[in-house]
């Protein structure tokens, strides 16, 4: 009997150590991938290699200065079509939960968050680069727009069904309008969870490249028109990493470092901010 | 007596015609303009409602308008080449045989086996984060790490992949004995792996946690050990949840491009062995999308990209209607 609860008691501990080593095996691929990524590219990063735009093969140097600049104009346009978009439309799933139609918005915003990134590209390449005849910075932009919205919904309504009643009570209670309710009492309240949606978000799409290969296609020099292609980050570690030349190498593994820096320092910056907020309320 | 009557009620009438002639000059004015301001905040206020009820119908226009393209793109395909289609054998683009089977053995098959290889692990920091160290720093950071671990662009695992795992692969298949290619579905099946562990982590951990405590120290009362209060209380109070965890990998899985068109190699064969090289549907679409031609071979390429679409959307509903069922409960 003795050595039967010993038996057991050991088998509990056998397994609880079992689980504790994956947990921590987990963590093992990350630290690597971070520490490769860190060693192969800070030693291409200089100052010559965010202000020049890349060189043709053969030729040393060059840099990412046309990515960085695409990569920001992209994501910017496509902040600027879903955040409004999407906050809008998660204030109406938050305000009106029994209609028929907020149910289908809500199936439509689970299935819209669980479209690969690819047809998504697709989407983005029949609606506008087909009729338009060409690629565009413009229709990235919208392919990564659709990708930010089911996010930026589901936080901002996510946040606001957990304020409480009362305050918007209050609010009708003196007599104010429901848009300046909505604008001023209950957006404001919950602005950080809405914001951190939004960058958690943007963080998201920042390393996208599925959607904008047949968008957003990648272009060799600086450009700036929204009409024409555009280089991205993404795009361009995934073209020059899958090219045989070492020159183009050294620059995906510089250009790799940098979009892994952004990526992460806004995953870490939103986890802080939405931890305060968390305290707060 | 009269006269001072007369004049008190004129001074009266007086006074009354000061008031209505100050409201006239004055109030009369404001209140006009309010009653303005109270129109024109209806008014915004009506706009403001269908503004919302706009995006949310516009919500619902853009999931039928992806679905509706992709159908109609997809039917030059359909009509030419019928439903046999995904099981047929061969893709030869240059002599118009289109089958898709190779592409759909290869999705399944890096899916299938990226699953395998990581519910050991997302369930493993779902204990430990949910049931043996739910608080501590110690867990806050393991939880934060595994949460960075969705947060890196796929493309830098595929090239990390490239650079790293394939030599890795390499070498290990020398010692198997299999030709060393090195990329192929093995290698993608690796590196999907990492990328899914995180989404059925952070479901299974907070599946676990709602367990009700009566229901542990019960157990623990009657004598159970830690494992066996996991293996016969959390386990099975959570089973649904866990379950919907791996189905929100797998949707994840299937619908992940970049990291796998650079590790699996991009043949169009009938992969041999879970070593050789081979393609996925996601792959294929991002590979040879750019490169079709004629209508035929492109609207071949979406109908795989709606088969992909309607799959991982049916596995994600299943999986969400699950969490719901168990979060509102």
């Amino acid at each position: 009997m003795n050595a039967h609860i010993k038996y057991r008691i050991g088998k509990s501990r056998g397994f609880q150590a079992l689980t504790i080593v994956l947990a921590c095996a987990c963590v093992v691929p990350l630290i690597a991938i971070l520490a490769y990524i860190f060693k192969e590219g800070i030693t291409k990063i200089n100052w010559h290699f965010f202000t020049n735009v890349p060189k043709p093969v053969g030729e040393p140097g060059g840099g990412i200065a046309n990515a960085l600049l695409g990569s920001v104009i992209v994501i910017s346009v496509a902040s600027l079509i879903a955040i409004p978009v999407g906050i809008l439309c998660g204030i109406y799933l938050s305000e009106n939960k029994t209609t028929k139609l907020a149910y289908w918005c809500g199936l439509c915003v689970d299935v819209l968050q669980g479209v690969p990134s690819i047809v998504i590209g697709i989407i983005a390449y029949f609606w506008l680069v087909k009729p338009f005849g060409s690629f565009s910075a413009l229709s990235g932009s919208i392919a990564l727009s659709i990708m930010m919205l089911p996010i930026v919904i589901r936080s901002t309504e996510e946040t606001l069904k957990l304020l409480p009643d009362s305050l918007k009570e209050a609010a009708f209670a003196l007599g104010m309008p429901f848009h300046r309710v909505i604008l001023k009492v209950i957006v404001p309240c919950g602005i950080s969870g809405i914001l951190s949606g939004v960058m958690l978000s943007v963080a998201r799409i920042a390393g996208e490249t599925a959607p904008l290969l047949f968008t957003a296609f990648g272009n060799p020099y600086l450009s700036v028109s929204i009409t024409k292609p555009m280089q991205t980050l993404p795009l361009l570690i995934f073209n020059y990493a899958t090219s045989p030349y070492n020159d183009w190498h050294d620059l995906a593994w510089g250009a790799s470092l940098v979009l892994l820096a952004w990526v992460l320092l806004l995953n870490i910056i939103t986890k802080i901010t939405t931890r305060k907020w968390k305290v707060q309320l | 007596m009269k006269t001072s009557l007369d004049n008190s009620v004129v001074t009266r009438r007086n006074s009354v015609l000061r008031v209505i002639n100050s409201i006239k000059t004055s109030d009369i004015v404001r209140t006009s303009k309010r009653i303005k301001h109270s129109y024109r905040q209806i008014r915004t206020e009506k706009i403001f409602r269908r503004t919302l009820i706009f995006m949310g119908v516009a919500m619902v226009l853009l999931v039928l308008g992806i679905m509706l393209t992709l159908i109609v793109e997809s039917v030059p395909s359909i009509k030419s080449l019928g439903i046999g289609y995904l099981w047929g054998k061969v893709w030869d683009p240059v002599r118009d045989i289109y089958g898709a089977y190779p592409f759909l053995l290869g999705t399944l098959l890096t899916s299938f086996l990226a699953l395998a290889i990581s519910v050991p692990f997302s369930f493993a920091v779902a204990i430990v984060l949910g049931e043996y160290y739910p608080k501590g720093w110690l867990s806050n950071l393991l939880k934060n790490t595994v949460e960075l671990i969705a947060a890196v662009p796929s493309v830098i695992y595929g090239f990390w992949g490239l650079a790293v795992l394939v030599p890795i692969v390499r070498s290990f298949e020398t010692k198997v004995g299999v030709q060393p290619v090195g990329i192929g579905i093995f290698s993608a099946s690796l590196i999907l792996s990492v990328m899914i562990i995180p989404y059925a982590a952070s479901l299974g951990r907070a599946m676990i946690q709602m367990v009700p405590s009566q229901l542990k120290e019960a157990a623990s009362a009657l004598g159970a050990t830690r494992w066996e209060v996991i293996r016969s209380v959390i386990l099975p109070y959570t089973k649904s949840g866990l379950f919907a965890g791996i189905l929100l990998s797998l949707g994840r899985a299937l619908g992940e491009t970049m990291a796998v068109t650079m590790v699996i190699g991009n043949t169009s064969l009938i992969p041999k062995n879970i070593f050789s090289p081979g393609n996925t549907m996601a792959s294929v679409i991002a590979n040879e999308f750019t490169e079709a031609d004629h209508p035929v071979y492109l609207s071949a390429l979406i109908e795989l990209g709606l088969v992909l679409f309607l799959v991982t959307v049916v596995i994600n509903m299943i999986g969400k209607r699950i969490i719901k069922r168990y979060t509102t409960v």
